[in-house]
């Protein structure tokens, strides 16, 4: 903070209250848009509610329930992202693309959590980089709240990132060493110029009491504290502008298992209490299940399946899912002994330079076919809240023998287009970042209301 | 006959201007051939700092260590620096957490597994390099005579992981030391690499010792389980025992903060509550009391005033615990399980 410490500033933190706030609504220079107007009202009605017991987190917690009639907050739909990949000579030609994503939809429900799992270098984080707008995407829509934000200049985006943030996953360094906590998450308040400056750090302490660290403690600097706390600072400087919408990027995997139930615990208190979306990223299966009443699972930069969490973790459809929930180590198998009988994947995840043809999971599929390698199977919705991309998408043992696509694409069973039958790659139920009200019988292939 | 690897007392004791950390302060366990001994605990807790202490890794810096380590009835702190030399890497060696920082970067993946081979054994470059193309290939490294000399960057996460196993096990070491061999990695090549420690350890039939603070790994890996706390052991016996009917608070925390990828869909999670202590100043008693729910259950003021011993626990067997409390069989049946795992408790 370049603002002395002065005793008002306590002071003032000490009898901030709502009215106080929405008091300074009038007053503040640069709450003239309608828009502003409102953000201001809500971080007012925030403060009341602001004094969230800290000690609940460390109360037992049972899962997010999920509302799946809410309107969507974030539609995402055929997203792209190619990264070129230059040559070493001197003129640096592009040679290829990394295509780290590679035309995802999906949807995120106001006030719910999505999450987003699969391995390193499947595309998840470039996810959440894309947005949030860190990057520019090469294709697509990113409709946020009514706007598609894809193309925004970065004149455009200032007053987004009030409305989107991020929790990063290394709090060690995505924290400046040389601020203080204060500075820190005040930073987002002085560029926005959401409260006057002399208001600012009562903000602050507040923020940090909500995210259960001292208050007293805003003059310290980011090594004083633990991982877990040192997360917390990060939670608190992604709550400052009270935002609609928060991509977690993996906000638990560096912290220490107890601590990382402290966090999850924060952060479903804080869904709770001012109703914002997650975008919940991680690679930790558990952690993801209790988090989000929804997941989509990702593999080379495509989303392979998407569905309700009872679906996904009791009843999933695709072989990677399937390969991908087996391997988990599981605490229980102590009472059995021995290791638990698993799918086993061959070999790495191949590089998004060069991709599979067709399927891109068929290299290590268990039951990948020749129609796997020449036709790619499009994400269908098999489910009120289930969609999956796969040929042979069933329940794990009960794959059926002929390709589910087969009709819908128009084609025999070993991917030769026939005559007389159209594709309907441009169906609804294809590649759709919603829900339709109809979808696919796996185990007929027919269209079901 | 005494036991392949045992370990007592061990000590390990860091002296810094503002006093002394006790690292590990009396560590004892006992591990046979082929058997599996998995150890648990936060980052902080001891684990590693024991773990280098039995590979003689603190020799040379001003660490004190004391007590016994047994490998085949040779005390291995009693041994010369040079003694020491000989065993590491032959008799004893270590797989680390993240193999990207292990290995030296400018030396091929080949060269850096043969040299294992060159220091303990008594034969020329070629031989020593074709014998890590053969170990290259019990890993499951495809084209192992190629990939032999590529650098550790040319590698995925699984392969290092995999050539790191490679030069572990290349002298066919009676105890392999495994350090978070999986944290850095997918879950689905953890799995391969967990089929892949365990297939070796059947072959070369030796010890393994697994440091992790993943209860999962532990339950498919582990034979015998070690919690540590603050430095200390506070409950230590057979997997089964100890995951199935843990009796020690600090478990049950360990236990119930882990979210389910199974099970059923109403547990909840319970994070054990503040900050592991500082070793420099532990708390007074039992280390884990500031952040034990169970506390008030001990009459008196006892497990802020004395530090429990590890005493038999009730369900008998090797199972023994570190705590004050009197029927925590009970405690756990009745208050810990019904919240992390209620469909449990109607199948008991």
């Amino acid at each position: 903070m370049s603002d002395p410490i002065t005793h008002d500033d306590k002071a003032n933190a000490e009898e901030l209250s709502g009215e106080d706030v929405s008091g300074t609504t009038q007053t503040a220079p640069a709450a003239g848009s309608h828009a502003e107007h409102q953000h201001e009202e809500q971080v007012g009605d925030g403060n009341e509610s602001l004094d969230i017991d800290t000690g609940a987190i460390f109360e037992p917690h049972a899962m997010t329930k999920g509302d799946f009639s809410a309107k969507p907050i974030l539609t995402v739909d055929n997203l792209r992202m190619y990264f070129p990949v230059k040559n070493s000579g001197i003129i640096r030609r592009t040679v290829g693309h990394v295509q780290a994503v590679d035309g995802i939809s999906f949807q995120v429900p106001e006030g719910g959590s999505l999450g987003l799992v699969g391995e390193s270098g499947c595309g998840k984080s470039t996810t959440g980089r894309l947005i949030t707008r860190l990057y520019k995407p090469t294709e697509g829509k990113i409709d946020f709240d009514g706007k598609d934000i894809a193309n925004y200049s970065a004149r455009q985006l200032m007053p987004l990132r009030r409305e989107i943030q991020m929790i990063f996953q290394d709090p060690a360094t995505s924290l400046n060493p040389r601020h203080t906590v204060g500075t820190i998450v005040g930073a987002p308040l002085m560029i926005h110029s959401v409260v006057p400056r002399n208001k600012v750090m009562g903000r602050v302490k507040e923020l940090l009491e909500v995210v259960g660290l001292n208050p007293e403690h805003y003059n310290r600097y980011p090594h004083e504290f633990s991982g877990g706390q040192r997360q917390r600072i990060g939670i608190a400087r992604a709550l400052t502008l009270q935002p609609k919408l928060l991509v977690a990027d993996e906000p638990v995997s560096a912290l220490d298992v107890s601590i990382q139930a402290q966090v999850i615990n924060l952060l479903q208190d804080l869904q709770n209490e001012f109703k914002i979306s997650f975008l919940f990223i991680a690679h930790d299966l558990a952690v993801v299940r209790h988090f989000c009443p929804e997941v989509a699972v990702m593999y080379l930069g495509k989303i392979v399946e998407v569905a309700d969490r009872d679906t996904i973790y009791l009843r999933p459809h695709h072989p990677y899912t399937q390969a991908l929930l087996s391997a988990v180590p599981d605490v229980r198998q102590a009472a059995v002994g021995g290791r638990r009988e698993r799918i086993r994947l061959q070999g790495d995840v191949p590089s998004p330079i060069n991709p599979p043809s067709g399927c891109r999971f068929r290299t290590r599929c268990p039951i990948a076919k020749d129609v796997c390698a020449r036709v790619e199977p499009p994400l269908m919705q098999i489910g009120e809240r289930h969609k999956v991309a796969c040929h042979f998408a069933g329940e794990l043992g009960h794959h059926p023998a002929e390709p589910v696509t087969q009709r819908l694409l128009g084609m025999d069973a070993e991917g030769n287009p026939v005559e007389g039958q159209t594709s309907a790659t441009e169906s609804e139920l294809l590649d759709h970042p919603g829900y339709a009200k109809t979808w696919i019988d796996v185990k007929t292939g027919d269209t079901v209301d | 006959m005494s036991p392949f690897l045992s370990v007592k007392d061990l000590k390990v004791h860091f002296p810094t201007v503002d006093g002394v950390v006790k690292a590990t302060d009396g560590m004892s366990f006992d591990l046979e051939r082929g058997e599996t001994l998995g150890i648990v605990g936060e980052s902080g807790s001891g684990k590693s700092v024991s773990s280098s202490a039995i590979l003689g890794l603190h020799r040379g810096t001003n660490a004190l260590v004391s007590g016994q380590i047994l490998l085949d009835d040779t005390d291995l702190l009693q041994l010369s620096d040079e003694q020491m030399r000989l065993r590491r890497g032959r008799d004893v060696s270590m797989i680390f957490q993240d193999p990207l920082s292990a290995m030296h970067p400018y030396y091929t993946v080949g060269n850096q597994i043969a040299e294992a081979y060159l220091v303990h054994n008594d034969v020329g470059k070629k031989a020593a390099k074709a014998r890590a193309v053969e170990m290259l290939d019990r890993v499951g490294i495809p084209q192992p005579d190629r990939r032999v000399d590529d650098y550790p960057h040319q590698f995925s996460g699984g392969m290092r992981q995999r050539a790191m196993i490679a030069m572990g096990l290349i002298n066919d070491p009676g105890l392999l030391i495994a350090d978070e061999p999986t944290t850095a990695l997918d879950v689905t090549v953890q799995a391969q690499i967990l089929d892949l420690l365990q297939d070796l350890q059947r072959e070369f039939n030796s010890a393994v010792i697994i440091i992790t603070h993943d209860l999962g790994v532990v339950a498919e890996m582990a034979d015998d389980v070690l919690v540590m706390y603050a430095g200390r052991v506070v409950e230590y016996g057979p997997c089964k025992e100890i995951l199935v009917h843990p009796e020690m608070p600090y478990t049950w925390g360990l236990l119930s903060s882990v979210p389910d990828v199974a099970g059923d869909t109403e547990s909840r999670l319970i994070p054990i509550p503040g900050n592991p202590p500082s070793l420099l100043n532990p708390p007074s008693g039992c280390a884990f009391h500031p952040r034990c729910t169970h506390r008030d259950k001990v009459p008196g003021d006892l497990c802020r005033t004395e530090t429990p011993e590890l005493t038999a626990a009730h369900s008998g067997g090797n199972h023994i615990k570190r705590c004050h409390l009197v029927n925590p069989d009970e405690v756990y049946a009745t208050e810990v399980l019904p919240e992390i795992a209620p469909d449990l408790v109607e199948e008991n």
